[in-house]
């Protein structure tokens, strides 16, 4: 199977459970298990190809002039991380099955849960470092959604809170050093960076790259000292911890430095970074799980220890070291998973996870007991279980390394944090399974099913298989991941038995020390707790507060929610940043000559001036000022035609009315009057700054349009192909339905969005607070005495036929002459609304059964059609075609397949003014307007009649 | 002819500029129709100015204007229609919720709500 589609396979996983969810928690476990499965299978099908040394890739170019590919690679390591993801990721999907309520969302939880496990999968298989950033991303982003999963919880909001800020931060830096890496290499893709050793030590820049990618790697796998996000993940449910943090999310970081490990390790800074790191995140983490109460906290913490014991391995750079690294992930994500399952039915079955209110659940569960035990006593290092043997590799390691000129510092360390570690696991054991029985658990704590059971029992099994017979059953899967690693073959040799050496001495020691460290436990919790100690999460909230603090302060001093005085300072920008330009600017003067004015533009423009001017000065009565805007729209469409725009003009005409009907309309609800309420200085400074505005404005026009075009415009083009292409003559409509048929077919759906928002929010605002307002709306003025006049009727009656035909005329000339599908649009709209104006929109709508909503969505796709009926011929999106048909009767004419896309625009454009005038009558029909029987007030035959 | 369109543009423009800066929202919606004019004529403007002859094809002419503008320009004036409409119902609707009808936001609503927040942030 190809990586890309094991990569893809999680992903369409993620689809299925918001569409399965109806039919059951079961199905949509189940499909969820089988796209894991099928990944799983796809990729252990190359297993011997990897076990022969090749690399599997697939490779797909997306952004090759940014050098981002979606490239994808199996090697040995990918291959370890993706059998741990992929397999565990099988258990959990069964465990969360069996442990979530029936109160949780589960489909929901599994769909965040396939989208960690396609990143994951995703991390582990890129073969380019932009891929891989982008999948690392998508784990910070998952796992929130995965440790926020139980969003009632505050803890668990915070949470994930906490770990989104902390990985998303650290995966900040790392795209910083994953570029310079890049740069140095002159490629991104990891095959090519993994020659390029090197070049990559030797560059000046090699230190921060390295320091970024730390960053990024140390915060994901919780080293110290960001070590603290992953205790507060622990609110998430436990399916997601002992997924993310036994075999995932917190190795990822790992992964990261073992698959650069080969060109990045080997220096001075390397070792000491990486491996002191470790030492300090494995010995100290070690210490706090000692106290902790909380299982889930205990394990956590354990975790962490782990962590930076693996970190502390690949730090030491040694070929041995990469080996034990490599075994210990396998290990500790066998075991540490099954704790994790163990304390998740533990919590489950007993009510608590509080070490202090269990114990003696040995003979209550016993089969619990015998798992969590064997897992647990892996986790301490005891033989024959795997983490005894990767804990003596472990020491073996640190007994050849020299920190500092020392030879000692690392392996007492390490065996400090050996010896912590069996004391945490062995309370685990006793505290919690072994001591007297208790009558006071918050439940019956009872053997759960074998849903729950089936996960951690199948780890145990291969712990315990791992530690009897490592030859047989994991060294291959450790050999293939530890030449990939170190890029030399490895044929490791694992066994329980090395003769006495220092490593074993070292290791009684720990298993002696921990057990005696047991004993002291109670006295020292009482110390500890009496000493303060640094807390994380303190410091992280400390310093959030103060990032918000500031960005609040900041945004504070420039903006105080005035939109007046944010659009003031954005004009004045606006114009100093045109008087800049054009100050450095080429401007050579006015190169064009003027046109002539004849009496009518000057009438005209003065006719602009004054209706400007008296617009400006009577705004605050709102009426009036409508009354002065549609006449300098007037005077805007009259300039249009003056000046060759037809279509323009006619545009511009037809849109005044629906505008000014709309208008009217909205004014029916809002005051008729605007209250002074700024004062005088206020507005002068305002008239200064609109004033200041206008001038640079019309200035600048004037420059463009007496100076000659800096080169030839596109529109020649246009102009010549207009007819052999497009086959109309009318260029403004050829370009708006065929040269840029795009920008048009965008257009139109921006103005069907539009219309649709304004539904929206009409129906959102009768159904709340301003729906009950509107109810009991008291009109502020008289109603008209004769509301639905006679006059009026009859003559849009008869308007109507003849709008509508002039509708259809100027459609269908558009192609040739002035008109088109917005222009018609348009006119069949204001015919509609004279209806509806002349006998009210109740009495209008009640005759008519046309759907507006349907008119939108019927443009759109008509215009797409046309769009993709192109394709048929071969031809790219929306190119059209025209022939010439001769009917019995009538002329020859042309038939366009523009026409196809002109009827899209037209049925929009109808669809979009008529439903935005209808949601503005809704709003009028809920003040309790009084809808007519009759269409006019006076009706003179039903009088005569009466008579 | 130039000196009086871009002298026209200018003072469309500072109408609309000045009525959008008041503090009322119809007087804002004016004044985004006031501003939309002035750009619609500016982008018309840039095909330069030319006196009968439109951009529609016909045997012997020989001078045409630049369509290309007034297609853009065309949209552009129903697009504005679309953007005046959502405007206006969101000043009807901030009118209907809040009582009045101000555009800027009291500082009393700008500082955020600590009766919402349980976790501290």
């Amino acid at each position: 199977m190809s990586p890309a589609l094991i990569a893809l396979l999680p992903f369409i996983g993620a689809l299925l459970p918001g569409l399965l969810i109806r039919s059951g928690r079961d199905v949509a476990a189940i499909s969820c298990g089988t796209a894991t499965f099928i990944a799983l299978l796809g990729l252990c099908l190359h297993i011997p190809a990897i076990m022969a040394g090749e690399v599997i890739t697939a490779r797909f170019e997306w952004l090759p002039s940014l050098g981002m590919n979606a490239n994808f690679r199996i090697d040995g390591l990918g291959l370890l991380f993706g059998i741990l993801i992929l397999g565990i990721g099988l258990l959990i999907i069964t465990y969360a099955r069996y442990y979530l309520s029936r109160n949780d969302p589960v489909g929901l939880f599994y769909t965040y849960l396939m989208l960690f496990q396609g990143a994951m999968i995703g991390i582990v298989l890129s073969d380019n470092i932009l891929l891989l950033l982008v999948f690392w991303e998508l784990t910070s982003l998952s796992s929130f959604l995965l440790i926020g999963y139980w969003r009632h919880l505050p803890e668990g909001r915070q949470g994930a809170r906490i770990a989104l800020t902390v990985t998303a931060l650290g995966g900040l830096a790392m795209i910083a050093g994953m570029l310079i890496l890049g740069n140095i290499a002159g490629s991104y893709d990891i095959s090519d960076i993994l020659q390029a050793r090197e070049a990559i030590q030797a560059s000046p820049l090699y230190v921060p790259a390295l320091v970024l990618i730390l960053l990024g790697a140390f915060t994901k796998s919780a080293q110290f000292p960001f070590h603290f996000w992953l205790p507060h993940a622990m609110a998430a449910p436990t399916p997601v911890s002992a997924y993310l943090h036994s075999a995932t999310m917190v190795k990822a970081g790992l992964f990261l430095l073992a698959r650069l490990w080969p060109v990045l390790s080997g220096t001075p800074e390397w070792f000491y970074l990486v491996a002191t790191t470790g030492l300090l995140t494995m010995v100290s983490a070690a210490w706090i799980a000692i106290f902790r109460d909380d299982l889930k906290s205990l394990l956590a913490f354990s975790t962490v220890s782990h962590l930076g014991l693996i970190t502390m391995l690949l730090g030491f750079g040694t070929q041995g070291a990469a080996v034990a690294a490599m075994f210990h992930i396998v290990n500790h994500a066998t075991f540490k998973a099954a704790l994790f399952m163990t304390a998740g039915i533990i919590d489950h079955e007993a009510g608590t996870r509080s070490i202090s209110r269990l114990g003696g659940l040995r003979r209550l569960m016993p089969i619990t007991f015998t798992i969590g035990t064997l897992a647990a006593l892996s986790m301490a290092g005891v033989p024959p279980l795997n983490g005894f043997l990767t804990k003596e590799m472990m020491l073996q390691e640190t007994t050849e390394a020299v920190w500092f000129g020392n030879g000692t510092v690392l392996y007492v360390f390490g065996t400090l944090g050996a010896l912590f570690s069996v004391c945490y696991s062995l309370r685990f054991v006793t505290q919690v399974f072994l001591g007297p029985e208790r009558d006071d658990y918050p439940a019956h704590p009872h053997d759960p099913g074998f849903g729950l059971l089936v996960g951690p029992a199948l780890l145990v099994v291969l712990v315990v298989l791992i530690g009897m017979f490592p030859n047989t059953s994991a060294a291959w899967l450790v050999a293939a991941s530890s030449s990939a690693v170190t890029g030399v073959a490895q044929d490791p040799h694992f066994a329980l038995w090395h003769g006495v050496n220092l490593a074993l001495k070292l290791s009684l020691t720990a298993i002696l020390g921990g057990l005696l460290l047991l004993a002291l436990n109670p006295g020292m919790l009482a110390m500890r707790d009496a000493v303060w100690r640094p807390d994380g999460k303190r410091a992280f909230d400390a310093i959030t507060r103060g990032a918000t603090g500031v960005a609040r302060g900041f945004t504070e001093r420039f903006t105080n929610g005035s939109m007046s005085r944010a659009l003031g300072a954005l004009s004045m920008t606006i114009v100093a940043t045109g008087l800049w330009a054009f100050s450095t600017g080429r401007y050579q003067g006015a190169s064009r000559p003027m046109l002539e004015v004849g009496v009518v533009p000057l009438t005209g423009w003065i006719l602009l001036m004054v209706a400007t001017a008296c617009m400006v000065a009577f705004h605050r009565l709102r009426i009036l000022a409508l009354v002065l805007v549609s006449i300098i729209g007037l005077i805007v469409s009259g300039t249009f035609i003056y000046l060759s725009a037809p279509d323009l003009a006619l545009t511009q005409i037809s849109v005044e009315v629906v505008t000014v009907v709309l208008l009217l309309l909205a004014l029916n609800f809002l005051p008729k009057y605007t209250i002074l309420d700024s004062a005088d200085r206020k507005r002068g400074l305002d008239a200064f700054v609109a004033t200041v505005t206008g001038l640079g404005f019309g200035a600048l026009s004037y420059c463009i349009m007496r100076s000659d075009f800096a080169f030839p415009p596109i529109s020649g083009y246009m102009l010549e192909n207009s007819y052999k292409l497009g086959g109309g003559s009318n260029v403004v409509n050829v370009i708006l339905v065929d040269f840029r048929g795009y920008d048009t077919f965008g257009e139109i759906t921006v103005l069907g969005i539009a219309a649709l928002t304004i539904f929206a929010l009409t129906e959102t605002l009768l159904a709340g607070a301003s729906g009950r307002r509107l109810r009991n709306w008291v009109h502020d003025s008289l109603r008209a005495g004769d509301r639905h006049p006679m006059l009026l009727v009859v003559v849009t009656r008869l308007i109507l036929p003849i709008s509508l035909v002039v509708g259809l005329f100027i459609f269908l000339r558009g192609h040739n002459s002035p008109g088109g599908g917005f222009v018609a649009g348009l006119v069949v709209s204001i015919a509609l609304v004279s209806q509806y104006m002349a006998s009210g929109f109740s009495w209008a709508q009640e005759r008519q059964s046309i759907n507006y909503h349907a008119f939108i969505g019927a443009g759109v796709i008509a215009a797409g059609i046309t769009g993709i009926g192109a394709w048929f011929a071969g031809l790219p999106f929306l190119t059209s075609t025209y022939g010439y048909v001769k009917l019995p009767g009538i002329e020859e004419f042309e038939l366009a397949s523009a026409m196809g896309f002109d009827l899209g625009v037209f049925l929009c454009v109808v669809g979009a003014v008529m439903l935005g005038l209808n949601s503005l009558t809704r709003i009028a029909r809920q003040t309790g307007a009084t809808v007519n029987l009759e269409p006019m007030d006076v009706d003179p035959s039903k009088e005569a009649e009466h008579r | 002819m130039e000196f009086l369109l871009s002298s026209a543009i200018g003072v469309l423009t500072a109408a609309g500029v000045y009525l959008v800066l008041r503090l009322r929202t119809f007087a804002v919606v004016l004044g985004t129709t006031m501003l939309s004019y002035a750009i619609n004529v500016f982008l018309f403007s840039t095909g330069r100015l030319v006196v009968d002859a439109p951009p529609v094809l016909r045997y012997g002419a020989e001078t045409y204007t630049d369509p290309l503008p007034q297609a853009l320009v065309l949209t552009a004036i129903v697009i504005s229609f679309g953007m005046t409409a959502v405007v206006v119902l969101m000043a009807l609707g901030a009118f209907l919720e809040g009582g009045d009808d101000r555009v800027d936001m009291p500082r009393a609503d700008r500082l955020p709500d600590h009766r919402a927040g349980d976790d501290g942030a």
